[in-house]
């Protein structure tokens, strides 16, 4: 049932050479690369100063000059998606980190442990399933006000339950195997088992899961930021540079366009790369191939 | 199989009770005294120690929590700080906008989500798997947001089809209603479609390997049949899973999509209830989601027990 996969039973350069055979995995390694070289460059140079603007260039069209065209404050958007990228990516980055953070170790020890144990961690996190991350991050800036800061931690929250789930199902898998019974004899402890036998064997398993998330913390994210919960200007962020687009539709689609396309293939790259991973790592999937 | 039901049932209302605390406990930790807010600037201490003493606002935390709780089951959320009216009226305004919306999604996204995946499962690594199992990641990689932009650009600047924005009410006549609340349901229903596809795909194929799809088949029933009668059937446990996560993001979706859309639904209230600190219509709201969120996903637990006959016998 589990993805899982004992990396010691395969060489290192086996995977690699199912990986570069996998067209899903290589397109979504070649987007994300490019998606991380972007947000990088954008640290050292962008074509335009995204914090200044030049009125007299407001709203114009896709040309040499601005590929990308201009927003209402002249500034070149191509510039603002390339600022924009670092952002999303560390939103969702933390996010996922917060989520994988206290998720697994919740995750590993309501297995590990069983009974009311697990029973109080799952019920935990029914709790937090209740509140759509949209929901949590409204509460969250109702209290403290909206910012990048408020984003991550409302969609880190959410990612909490979503790793103890799938930890907690991978090291269910696990606990019953030969090489667990052969260490608890030796007479570890539950928790170094945990640590030294069942995390290295559902890695795989939580690095799929991650990207999955961390591409669904881009797209929380620009939500986040479109309606002004997020990120806050001056600072660049696809979701409200889509907001800045809204009442703009008719006299500068660009505006839309190209943020929204940023977003979209941003998130289709993790996605591929999740689904490459996924299949090249699934011992089931390559029984079925 | 009882068991099973009282069982997911206790869990759906224990889940309830700690979201109500949660959301009470999120309230009580915002600073400003709603009685002061209430009263303005100028108010005296004597007069918004009268307030407090009024709204019960003095009385001991578990005391108050119990009342509001109470209320919230009697249906009675207290009173809107800004529109001074009951926050259960604004919520029956406004609940006739956003949940019509959200069942048309629901019901567009599975419309179009299982015919698709029955059709991809059954060509399996053929040119129109590929094709439609290609758009559905483009589907889950597009934001609905954006979507919805350009879905108005499309149909509604360009084509002049259907109005951009804006909600007629349903005294204007059933159909002005729902044509405006099509484009809203199509942004929030194709990136959703395209998940529950790619589910609906992949559960099948499991099925589809088991013995008895086999016999089936042997026995001489035509693919089709066996294809909706016996693999469909089989595969809905996972489907249905996803169908009541999705109610949870189309839900959170509609707040987005009816800010764009202007439509005066329950995600607007709670927008505009933010910027105006009315925190009492906030929790309504996100209480009331929430709890919509928990008994959909009771209702999945217990569909699962209509679909899967195992359940039901197991004691």
């Amino acid at each position: 049932m589990t993805l899982h996969i004992d990396i010691s039973e395969e060489n290192l350069a086996g995977i690699l050479a199912k990986a570069f055979r996998n067209r899903s995995f290589l397109a979504g390694f070649v987007i994300t690369a490019l998606v991380a070289a972007v947000a990088l460059i954008s640290f050292f140079w962008t074509p335009f100063d995204v914090t200044r603007l030049i009125i007299a260039d407001k709203t114009q069209g896709p040309s040499l000059t601005h590929w990308f065209g201009t927003d209402h404050f002249g500034r070149d958007i191509l510039s603002m998606i390339m600022v924009g990228a670092r952002n999303s990516i560390a939103v969702a980055l933390v996010a996922v980190g917060i989520g994988m953070g206290v998720g697994v170790p919740l995750g590993a020890f309501a297995a590990a442990r069983g009974g009311i144990v697990d029973e109080a961690v799952m019920r935990l996190n029914d709790l937090v399933f209740a509140f759509p991350a949209l929901l949590s991050a409204i509460m969250i800036t109702a209290i403290f006000g909206p910012g990048a800061l408020n984003a991550i931690i409302a969609i880190g929250i959410f990612n909490i339950p979503v790793f103890a789930r799938v930890a907690r199902a991978g090291a269910l898998a696990i606990w019953p195997r030969e090489f667990i019974l052969a260490a608890r004899a030796a007479g570890k402890g539950r928790t170094l088992i945990t640590l030294e036998h069942v995390l290295p064997n559902i890695v795989t398993l939580l690095l799929v899961q991650g990207t999955i998330q961390f591409a669904l913390g881009i797209l929380a994210e620009a939500g986040l930021s479109y309606v002004g919960l997020g990120t806050q200007p001056p600072m660049p962020s696809w979701g409200r540079m889509l907001f800045d687009a809204q009442t703009r539709m008719v006299a500068a689609p660009w505006m839309a366009l190209f943020p929204g396309m940023a977003i979209a293939v941003t998130v289709l790259g993790l996605n591929l790369l999740g689904d490459g991973i996924a299949d090249i790592l699934d011992p089931r999937s390559r029984r079925q191939r | 199989m009882t068991a099973y039901l009282l069982k997911r049932l206790a869990i759906a209302l224990a889940t309830l009770a700690l979201a109500s605390m949660v959301v009470f406990a999120v309230l009580e930790i915002i600073p400003g005294d709603p009685a002061r807010l209430m009263l303005g600037l100028n108010a005296s201490a004597e007069q918004v120690e009268l307030l407090r003493n009024q709204m019960g606002l003095d009385a001991p935390l578990a005391a108050r929590y119990l009342r509001w709780a109470g209320g919230l089951l009697s249906l009675d959320f207290g009173r809107s700080y800004t529109y001074s009216v009951p926050v259960i009226d604004l919520v029956r305004e406004r609940v006739v906008v956003s949940l019509p919306l959200a069942l048309i999604a629901l019901a567009l996204s599975t419309v179009i989500a299982i015919p698709v995946g029955l059709f991809s499962a059954s060509r399996r690594g053929r040119a129109g798997d590929t094709i439609a199992m290609g758009a559905a990641q483009l589907g889950v990689a597009v934001p609905n947001f954006w979507f919805a932009l350009m879905l108005i650009y499309l149909f509604a600047v360009w084509l002049r089809l259907v109005p951009a924005g804006g909600f007629p009410g349903w005294s204007a006549g059933v159909w002005p209603a729902l044509k405006s609340l099509l484009l809203p349901a199509v942004a929030l229903a194709l990136p959703q479609a395209a998940i529950l596809a790619r589910v609906t795909r992949s559960a099948l194929i499991e099925v589809l390997h088991e013995d008895y799809i086999r016999t089936a088949r042997a026995k001489g029933l035509p693919y089709r049949a066996v294809l909706w009668r016996h693999a469909l059937r089989n595969a809905m446990i996972p489907v249905l899973t996803i169908l009541g996560l999705q109610f949870a993001f189309l839900l959170a979706g509609t707040i987005i999509i009816e800010n764009i859309f202007y439509l005066p639904g329950l995600g607007r209230l709670v927008f505009q209830a933010i910027t105006q600190r009315d925190l009492i219509v906030v929790e309504s709201v996100v209480m009331l989601l929430v709890a919509a969120v928990i008994a959909v996903n009771l209702l999945v637990d217990l569909s699962y027990a209509v679909v899967d006959p195992r359940l039901r016998s197991r004691q």
